[in-house]
């Protein structure tokens, strides 16, 4: 064979450069050295050195959910892999391609609780798509081909590949991609026809229709968003986002309802309700969308396309479930409706549009300003209107009460400018995220909108942002509560604010400072501009701290345990409606 | 249709690649999911392809016993899930290992007993037995049920094995 030997420190970047991979994050450590002595003797990546292996892997999921690469991370045995454990588990929540390799003791010294020694494989099972413990430089090729291809491929999710030092050390054969196919694993991407065909005579038969899509959409790349975008206004149908799919439909275009569910849009979620017909596309009826599962839109019949047949009828049961990608279904989808010529029925259409403008009427979003203190939403609302001219605008959030106002207040247009952490609620998953998408995107505002809890969960990658010094703005909506937990505790537990008030917090613009970065503040309405205008204008990182109304709640609300016809619009609704026991056990 | 709530028991067959770890992929699965696993059997099936069968009796709603089958698809190395239960007729075996102490007329019935299940002894000192038996699951139950009054002391089973009726293989 003509395959050349090298060691499989070598074969490991060779397979990185071979798989178009051009930034990794990590951070060394003895398991993992040989790896970073070939990174050190090479041009072709850059490292970025992060400052705890959590930033590392957060950091690759925003490098990869804003450019649609697979994000690589590399970290080193015991408590390098540990560390990594909850960005694997939020990637894998939220179907983010990551390629995570981690050092291990030598192949001999497995099992005998060697020095940094952790069993990986075992612990990252079940947070990982797939995983693997190499034995032998010679499987290292091949392991590594699989991974990036198991990662990207269906629906995306992190593989974590685990390398013993001796097997980093030998020395094995290099195979290109190209020489390399998986036994097993070929995820279905073409939706059958006669579904198709089945599901657009249904569509065009509904009276009261609604595409209820999301993070799917994003997955199946930018090309499936302008699908959507073409079907929704072919249709004249009304659609939903939720929060993973964010972006994949113009959030100025009329047709958009705003996003659902929990603290979705009081239209959405009662066009929903009474919907006749739902389209869902890329969405996986989280229960943070579908509310009371026995009360979730009973009278319409659902069609459902994704790529993963466990998310169909997992928790909802469909009438037409379509397994295949989302670009690909909807190119089908629009060749069927362009050959059968359908034309909606205009009257029952009208009809149901006016409902829904009825709903809009009510303008649930609406809050009440106030001439002493910044409210959060329009902290939010400023952030936007000041930005949406600019071309290349990405947000990324912490986790809590400010993510839920920056969903709903800031319009997003585009796919992939909205990095959230939706299926695990990681807190802290903000800022490495940024620096990612920064990373990616070297001439974009990159702004973290933040919590003042969140931020100090992975802080330290201030350093990182610095070191590399990436211009990532840090956008703190200040409550000095855990905002979410707060409102949790005044619904649920009589207002006993048990451990949710954020105290000795650090002074945040000396923190920027500290960090090599500019502090900014604003404590009143009539600062919150000029604080927005200087942090945009400023080239280099900044932190800007927007002191809040500390007592706002995020509405509307679905409470736990209550259907998509039951929201809380305001503080006002929540003394008549008391949370049901059986919403109390429901997170 | 079917009562959504009426709760199933299916025997599903499971190839896989005989890869390191496999088998706790499967096994996490139906514990980190709350899956019920009755039986799980499993043995390479075909060594020159590093091809192993697992045979696993499970029970839940129908949606249930389809999440069960889509998410043991969803694992990389898997290669056919098949469920034997709606996939038309299947013969399913287990064997047991089942040893009975006793002396005198406890003993004579025991292999009459024996006889009677077609079991047999594969082991004998002056006070014991150990017989061997085949069989679907309720006749090895019943079995051991017979045996408790007639000095049973130890009980190995392998689970259920089962595979299609016909000419087509998995
Ligand atoms: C504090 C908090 C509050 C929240 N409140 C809300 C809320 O009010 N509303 C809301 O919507 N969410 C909310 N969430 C997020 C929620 O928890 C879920 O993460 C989110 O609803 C899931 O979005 P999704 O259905 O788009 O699925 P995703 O998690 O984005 O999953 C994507 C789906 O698409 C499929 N898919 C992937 N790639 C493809 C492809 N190429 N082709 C076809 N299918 C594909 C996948 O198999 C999967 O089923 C909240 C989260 C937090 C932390
Ligand atoms: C790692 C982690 N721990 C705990 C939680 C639970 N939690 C959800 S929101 C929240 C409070 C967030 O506070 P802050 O960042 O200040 O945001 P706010 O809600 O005030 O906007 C907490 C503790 C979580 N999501 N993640
Ligand atoms: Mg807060």
């Amino acid at each position: 064979m003509a395959y050349e030997q090298m060691t499989g420190a070598k074969i490991l970047i060779r397979a990185l450069i071979d798989q178009g991979v051009t930034d990794v994050f990590g951070y060394p450590g003895g398991a993992i050295l040989p790896v970073y002595d070939e990174l050190h003797q090479q041009n072709q990546i850059r490292h970025i050195l992060v400052r705890q292996e959590g930033g590392a892997v957060h950091g690759a999921e925003g490098y990869a959910r804003s450019s649609g690469q697979v994000g690589v991370v590399i970290v080193t045995s015991g408590p390098g892999a540990t560390n990594a454990v909850t960005g694997l588990a939020d990637a894998l929540m939220d179907s983010v391609p990551l390629v995570c390799f981690s050092g291990q003791v030598p192949t001999h010294l497995i099992g005998n609780d060697a020095f940094q020694e952790c069993d990986t494989t075992g612990i990252t099972r079940p947070v990982t798509k797939h995983n693997y413990l190499v034995k032998k430089t010679e499987d290292l090729a091949r392991t590594i081909h699989e991974a990036f291809y198991v990662a990207r491929s269906g629906r995306p999710g992190p593989v974590l590949v685990d390398l013993p030092k001796d097997v980093q050390l030998g020395t094995g054969a290099y195979m290109p991609p190209e020489d390399i196919s998986h036994k097993t694993y070929r995820p279905v991407v073409k939706g059958k026809a006669t579904d198709i065909e089945r599901a657009v005579e249904l569509m065009a038969g509904a009276k009261r229709p609604i595409f209820y899509c999301g993070g799917g959409v994003i997955n199946s790349g930018p090309r499936a968003s302008e699908l959507l975008t073409r079907l929704v206004r072919m249709t004249g149908y009304p659609t939903t986002l939720t929060l993973m799919g964010l972006g994949a439909f113009p959030a100025s275009d009329p047709q958009f309802l705003g996003m659902l569910g929990m603290h979705g849009t009081y239209e959405a979620n009662m066009a929903m309700h009474d919907c006749d017909v739902m389209i869902a596309i890329g969405s996986r009826f989280d229960d943070r969308v579908t509310g009371r599962l026995d009360a979730f839109s009973p009278g319409s019949k659902k069609i459902h396309v994704d790529i993963d047949p466990s998310s169909i009828n997992k928790n909802v049961m469909v009438d037409i479930g379509i397994v295949g990608d989302v670009a690909n279904v909807l190119e089908d989808m629009i060749a069927a409706w362009e050959r059968r010529k359908a034309t909606p029925d205009r009257r029952a259409l009208d009809d149901w549009w006016q409902q829904i403008n009825a709903w809009r009427a009510r303008k649930c979003l609406n809050f009440l300003q106030d001439p002493k203190v910044i409210k959060p939403q329009q902290a939010i609302r400023r952030l936007y209107e000041l930005t949406r001219d600019r071309d290349e605008v990405f947000i990324t959030t912490e986790v809590g009460q400010h993510q839920m106002w920056a969903a709903q207040h800031f319009g997003f247009d585009k796919p992939n400018r909205w990095m959230t952490s939706g299926g695990l609620g990681t807190m802290g998953y903000g800022l490495p995220s940024a620096m990612g998408v920064q990373l990616a995107h070297p001439g974009a505002l990159v702004v973290d909108i933040a919590g003042e809890a969140s931020i100090m969960m992975n802080i330290q990658e201030m350093s990182t942002i610095a070191q590399y010094q990436l211009p990532v703005k840090v956008f703190i909506l200040n409550n000095e509560y855990m905002g979410m937990v707060r409102q949790w505790q005044e619904l649920l537990h009589g207002s006993r604010y048990s451990q949710s008030y954020m105290a000795s917090l650090p002074d945040f613009v000396k923190l920027a400072d500290a960090f090599g970065g500019v502090g900014l503040r604003a404590e009143r309405p009539d600062q919150l501009d000029d604080v927005i205008r200087e942090m945009i204008e400023t080239p280099r990182c900044v932190i800007a701290d927007i002191l809040v109304d500390k007592a706002e709640n995020c509405f509307p609300m679905i409470p736990s345990g209550a259907a998509h016809n039951e929201m809380l619009m305001g503080p006002a609704d929540k003394a008549e409606q008391p949370i049901s026991e059986n919403g109390m056990v429901l997170v | 249709m079917y009562d959504s709530n009426l709760v199933e028991k299916h025997t599903i067959a499971v190839l896989v690649d005989n890869e390191p770890g496999v088998l706790a992929r499967v096994i996490g699965l139906f514990s980190g999911r709350g899956y019920n696993i009755e039986s799980l059997t499993v043995a390479e099936t075909d060594p020159s392809c590093r091809r192993s069968r697992i045979t696993i009796v499970t029970s839940g709603t129908p949606m249930i016993i389809e999440q069960i089958k889509a998410q043991l698809n969803r694992l990389v190395p898997v290669h056919k899930v098949s469920d034997l239960t709606v996939e038309g007729e299947y013969v399913d075996r287990e064997m047991a290992l089942i040893k009975v102490r006793g002396k005198g007329e406890h003993r004579v019935e025991a292999l009459r007993i024996a006889d009677i299940f077609r079991a047999r002894v594969v082991d004998s000192t002056n006070e014991s037995f150990v017989f061997e038996i085949v069989g679907k699951t309720g006749k090895l139950d019943a079995f051991i049920k017979l045996m408790q009054a007639l000095g049973l002391v130890d009980v190995a089973r392998t689970g259920v094995v089962a595979i299609g009726r016909g000419v087509d293989a998995l």
